[in-house]
């Protein structure tokens, strides 16, 4: 294998895995970041106020910012559970 | 009108003084009177990369405390007439820069006509990155195609965003410019290092510039020239194509695609 790598000179291409690394790594951090703090607030109030009006899974409830371009869009994912379950 | 620039990155040993230096030297030589001042206290470094260091009596922090006029501190450069350099403090602590001192220092720049305002920053997001960020017009962000670089440089533009004058006031914000040090083609072309467009498509900031890896940026601060002096280098040329686009013109990227060395290049060697 050495020997293989060696005569055909193949240099690992790692500039990919950096690209995705710093992608996931960074919009992780942009989030928290200045003014979007309130995300967790937030969802703790949509739990309390949806529970008034039908039981909810607090973890079927996901809050998230995302960024298309100039564009910051607030992502509320709510999943109701099924009927015979509801009360 | 007088513009406040901060040459900032978050990370250390990236170029940031290296291009503060080429950068302000650069408008300076078309013509534009020119600050470029050092915040680094404790650590100062441009006064060497500038080649004025023995002439340094007073420094930013003795202009603050009142201890020295901002005329008796600021160093005419030896290459233009119409470039200044206001040297850090080497022994006061950063607590010394205040927000109003700093406030004062650049008025009073201002109202002494000069056109443009360079602010060195230091690594880090302590006071002293923090107080030469805070007044700035724009930002020119230098980030080198690594990991550790471009996340630092993420990190300072949420600073900038959160903390500057201009964040804070809701206007207009600092205009950002992404300007890219220490990029080798060769490595980009074999997929180790990330490219131009790679760093930009992460910090979505528009870029103003590729300054190629180069031996001419050691030989440039070893004699004290900023490497924009460096006549006939690619750095020097990328530099020159950095303040032509800051100054609005239209300038197309150089130094970003690979050459092979031709055959006789291989043999007797080039640079």
């Amino acid at each position: 294998m050495a020997l293989l790598s060696f005569l055909f000179n193949s240099k690992p291409k790692t500039a990919n895995m950096a690209k995705e690394r710093l992608q996931i790594i960074i919009a992780r951090e942009r989030t928290g970041r200045d003014g979007y703090d309130f995300l967790p607030a937030l969802r703790e109030e949509l739990i309390a106020v949806i529970s008034k009006y039908t039981k909810v899974n607090a973890e079927d409830i996901k809050v998230s910012l995302d960024k298309q371009g100039n564009l910051e869009v607030l992502d509320v994912n709510v999943v109701l559970p099924d009927l015979e379950m509801r009360s | 009108m007088a513009r406040i620039i901060v040459v900032t990155s978050g990370k250390g040993g990236v170029g940031k003084t290296t291009s503060s230096a080429s950068f302000a030297s650069g408008l300076a030589m078309r013509g534009h009177k020119t600050a470029v001042l050092d915040f680094d206290v404790g650590l100062r470094n441009l006064d060497l990369i500038m080649g004025c260091e023995r002439r340094v009596v007073y420094d930013l922090v003795n202009v603050i405390s009142g201890e020295a006029t901002l005329n008796q501190a600021l160093i005419k450069d030896k290459h233009c007439d119409n470039l200044f350099i206001l040297p850090a403090s080497q022994t006061r602590d950063k607590d010394a820069l205040t927000e109003d001192g700093v406030e004062k220092v650049l008025n009073d720049l201002i109202k002494m006509d000069f056109e443009y305002i360079v602010c060195d920053s230091p690594a880090g997001i302590e006071r002293g990155a923090v107080m030469a960020l805070t007044f700035a017009d724009e930002a020119i962000v230098v980030t080198n195609p690594e990991v550790s670089s471009v996340r630092d440089s993420d990190r300072i533009l949420g600073i900038i965003q959160a903390k500057s004058k201009r964040a804070q006031a809701g206007g207009e914000p600092v205009k950002e410019h992404l300007l890219i040090t220490r990029y080798s083609p060769k490595r980009v072309e074999a997929g180790e290092m990330l490219s131009h467009t790679d760093v930009q498509e992460i910090l979505r900031i528009p870029l103003i510039g590729v300054i190629p890896e180069s031996e001419a940026v050691l030989h440039a601060s070893n004699q004290g020239n900023p490497a924009i002096h460096m006549k006939g280098s690619d750095v020097s040329d990328a530099y020159e194509d950095v303040v032509s686009r800051f100054l609005g013109q239209d300038t197309p990227l150089r130094f970003i695609n690979y050459e092979k060395p031709g055959l006789l290049q291989r043999i007797f060697g080039g640079k």
